[in-house]
């Protein structure tokens, strides 16, 4: 498998932790190297939050992603954050319900897709985040589609199992999106 | 000679067995003697000496622990009660006492004073009130009164500058944790005896789970006041108990409850999230194991000898 | 073999502690240790043990040494500040020979500093966290694996030498997740005769203290405790070795350092560097003899830190003048990148003229 270092970023409260979680439970699950390291502190207090999710087959250095090879952008500031940190050939997934300004940059594929209004259409509010992983599986397909499904089965907690069909809904509209 | 021997020997005082043979660092006419052999003898007369863990300060009595037959522990300055709560916690069926200075309570050891007490930690604390800070030479104390004379305020404390004195039962008299506070002192064979029910009723609070219970001795300090031990009395009589009155600053069992628990669940009856039969936490205590199991994992934890 | 879970590097010190046999947990809330206390205040309650939030760091660092000196596993949590506060409690459980678990999980400093991570605690844990003459054992884990197996086994240690163990993290290790293989819950805890735990009229009282008013006494449990720390140094050293069988230039690095500073030492490798990783696992004991073994081949050093050049003392003492030994570091919660060490170690290289 070719290194995943994928950057989650937005607002408190679009689930980017736990979109990240997925994708890491994805790479536990086809017993690759993963690593998952959040934001903390008073910044996600309200503010931005976003969380680097490596997969490797090698032994991971730096949980801190400083070059990611895909990016998650669920608002604007986040996308003016990372978008230049990307690196060359490198995959941008945009959430175009919530950003206007699309990155200008044509060494890396951008793909654009209203994840928020599409996710709130199909009744499924707050799983925008699952949508753009749907659309990163499909552009990147970093795993197969069954590891997504069990590792959305293992993130999401006991408690809240009704949710776990949801986020599968919301994976699915991602995928054909 | 032998009608002598079938005389029945009644003993009317001897050294408490709590209480070891050994020599204190206690100055002449301190009352810290007094009071070490009063704990002793409620240890003794409740039979818990096998029971009984002390924790000792740091000032006069930091040598407690060679004076006791229990096992005991060194704290740190004014960690007694926090020291005192980690062993509790541990050994719940334990008979857990700590014995501090004024200085040790209610200055440095402030903070964990306040909190052992709110947290109603099932303790007993012994609070030597001399107000001066008497191992280090005679340093003003957060006890020490208006305008006394000490090594650091020797033009009189100054209110204006050093503040004021530190009622320790009053203040600790509004926490809910608390479940006896009696202040009293040991310059009468009749405040002996009424000292002694006041220290075996902080013992036997916590054998009985009522709650934490502090018991305020006004002491003196002959050596560091610069007076006899006699003139001390007098001293502390005419100063010290008009700013420190004797008597009980909380007793919940004498006014009806059970325990320290049941005196702040009434006192909170008003507030819905207080209370102690709130529905909402049913289902999430479901979750928790039995008494039993915890007591059981509790053994297990501990390692040692038991 | 246990299923491998997703954990924080702070849970997986919780759970394995709470594994090892700890029932005892004492802390006060600080970033960015926070989810450890979170989930001791979970998980005690269901294990039959205690959680309590105590008024400060001092008073938890003091019912540490109550219920350790109780004969319980007993352990506490903070962060770079909140350690600080604890050095007083450290320091009269170190003289009283108690056995405990302390975990620092280090932001910046000095003062309040930051919240982001750290190395800059590393002379306060392996020099002097507290008065007087005393060691404790230092762990630097550098995976959430090695977190939990560190904390697992960090009671053993405490109680075989009787003296307080510290797992040194930061911020990063113990915000982030990676897979984790939980050990088997320790059904065998060892006796502990010299407890206070009430004599029960069947032995000898049992007094904890660090008070010894004669000083030829006193001279004597620091000799017996240093004499015990000589037998810790040859037991418990402990390193791991990348690559530094033939290699000319050796970075040491430890915890999140150490990630870093492997990733560089990959790509040195990929230009052709020889360079190899020396990690130490222990701060204290210092894995001097393995550090001394690298000498004969070793041609320079570099110590990568998050701080301002503390463990390159150590390795300074070991190296002599053996070798040049050169530093890299980044303080104040920032985390140096990989680029930044390879461009160190190529300077190296440049130096060697080779």
């Amino acid at each position: 498998m070719q290194e995943m270092r994928i950057v989650f970023a937005g607002f408190g409260g679009q689930g980017l932790l736990f979109a990240g979680k997925v994708v890491a439970y994805a790479g536990l699950i086809d017993n690759h190297e993963v690593s998952w390291l959040p934001s903390y502190g008073p910044e996600m207090r309200g503010g931005t939050a976003n969380c680097s999710v490596t997969l490797s087959d090698e032994p991971i250095g730096s949980p801190l992603i400083m070059d990611p090879n895909n990016l998650i952008a669920m608002n604007q500031p986040s996308l003016l954050k990372f978008e230049q940190d990307v690196t060359p050939g490198g995959h941008i997934f945009v959430d175009t319900s919530l950003v206007t300004r699309l990155p200008e940059r044509d060494d890396v594929e951008v793909f654009a897709l209203e994840a928020t209004n599409m996710a709130e259409e199909a009744k499924l509010k707050g799983l925008a985040n699952i949508v753009l992983v749907g659309k990163m599986l499909k552009e990147t397909g970093f795993c197969s589609l069954e590891t997504v499904e069990a590792a959305i089965r293992k993130a999401v907690p006991p408690k809240k199992a009704a949710l776990i069909e949801k986020n599968l809904q919301a994976l699915k509209i991602g995928m054909e999106a | 000679m032998s009608n002598m021997a079938q005389t029945e020997e009644k003993i009317v005082y001897q050294r408490p067995h709590s209480l070891l043979p050994v020599v204190t660092n206690y100055c002449p006419g301190c009352t810290h003697g007094i009071v070490n052999r009063l704990v002793a003898e409620t240890i003794d007369e409740l039979g818990i000496e096998g029971d009984t863990i002390g924790v000792s300060p740091v000032g006069c009595s930091v040598m407690l622990y060679d004076f006791f037959a229990c096992d005991f522990l060194e704290a740190a300055h004014g960690r007694a009660p926090a020291v005192a709560t980690g062993v509790k916690r541990v050994h719940p069926d334990k008979v857990v006492f700590a014995y501090q200075g004024d200085g040790d309570l209610a200055s440095i050891g402030m903070a964990e004073t306040v909190h052992a007490a709110t947290r109603g930690e099932k303790i007993t604390i012994i609070f030597i009130n001399n107000a001066i800070y008497g191992m280090t030479g005679g340093q003003m104390a957060p006890t020490s009164l208006p305008n006394q004379v000490t090594q650091t305020s020797p033009y009189g404390r100054d209110v204006s500058t050093a503040g004021y004195p530190v009622r320790v039962c009053e203040l600790l008299s509004s926490l809910d944790g608390v479940a006896y506070l009696e202040r009293v002192t040991v310059d009468s064979p009749k405040n002996i005896r009424k000292a002694k029910k006041a220290i075996k009723k902080a013992f036997q609070n916590q054998i009985d789970g009522i709650g934490y219970s502090l018991v305020e001795v006004v002491s003196t300090c002959p050596t560091n006041w610069g007076m006899t031990p006699t003139d001390a009395f007098a001293w502390m009589r005419e100063n010290m108990l008009p700013y420190y009155p004797l008597g009980v600053y909380r007793d919940v069992v004498a006014e009806g409850y059970a325990n320290a628990a049941e005196a702040a669940a009434a006192r909170a009856a008003a507030c819905p999230i207080a209370m102690a039969d709130n529905p909402q936490l049913d289902e999430i205590h479901a979750s928790l194991p039995s008494k039993a199991k915890v007591q059981d994992a509790m053994n297990k934890a501990q390692g040692g000898d038991r | 073999m246990s299923e491998k879970v997703l954990m924080k590097g702070n849970e997986a010190i919780a759970e394995s502690a709470i594994r090892a046999g700890c029932k005892f947990f004492f802390g006060y809330p600080i970033t960015p240790q926070t989810e450890l206390a979170a989930y001791m205040a979970k998980r005690m309650p269901k294990e039959g043990g205690t959680y309590l939030q105590a008024e400060s760091e001092i008073a938890a660092i003091n019912m540490v040494y109550g219920a350790a000196a109780a004969g319980a596993r007993v352990m506490t949590s903070s962060s770079s500040p909140g350690i600080s506060l604890k050095s007083e409690g450290v320091s009269y459980i170190a003289g009283t020979d108690l056995p405990c678990l302390i975990v620092n999980i280090e932001r910046g400093g000095p003062g309040l500093g930051s919240i982001q991570p750290s190395q800059s605690d590393y002379w306060q844990a392996t020099r002097a966290l507290g008065h007087g003459d005393f060691q404790m054992v230092v762990y630097a884990p550098a995976t959430v694996q090695e977190m939990s197996d560190v904390a697992y086994n960090a009671f053993d240690v405490a109680d075989k030498y009787r003296m307080p163990v510290m797992i040194l993290g930061d911020g990063m290790l113990g915000q982030m997740m990676e897979p984790v293989e939980l050990p088997e819950p320790k059904t065998e805890l060892p006796e502990k005769p010299w407890a206070t735990t009430g004599h029960g009229n069947k032995r000898k009282k049992n007094i904890a203290n660090s008070l010894y008013l004669d000083a030829e006494k006193l001279a004597r449990t620091n000799d017996e405790r240093y004499e015990r720390y000589e037998i810790v140094k040859a037991n418990e050293q402990r390193a791991e070795l990348v690559d530094c069988d033939d290699a000319d230039i050796i970075v040491v690095a430890f915890g999140a350092s150490s990630r870093i500073a492997r990733s560089a030492v990959r790509a040195a490798r990929e230009e052709g560097i020889k360079a190899g990783l020396f990690r130490p696992i222990t701060l204290w004991p210092f894995p001097v003899d393995a550090l001394e073994a690298t000498k004969s081949h070793a041609k320079a050093y570099l110590s990568v830190e998050m701080n301002m050049g503390q463990m390159v003392e150590d390795v300074k003492l070991v190296v002599r003048d053996s070798a040049p030994v050169d530093f890299y570091g980044r303080a104040g919660g920032v985390i140096p990148t990989p680029v930044e060490v390879l461009d160190k170690i190529r300077q190296i290289k440049e130096g060697l003229g080779e």
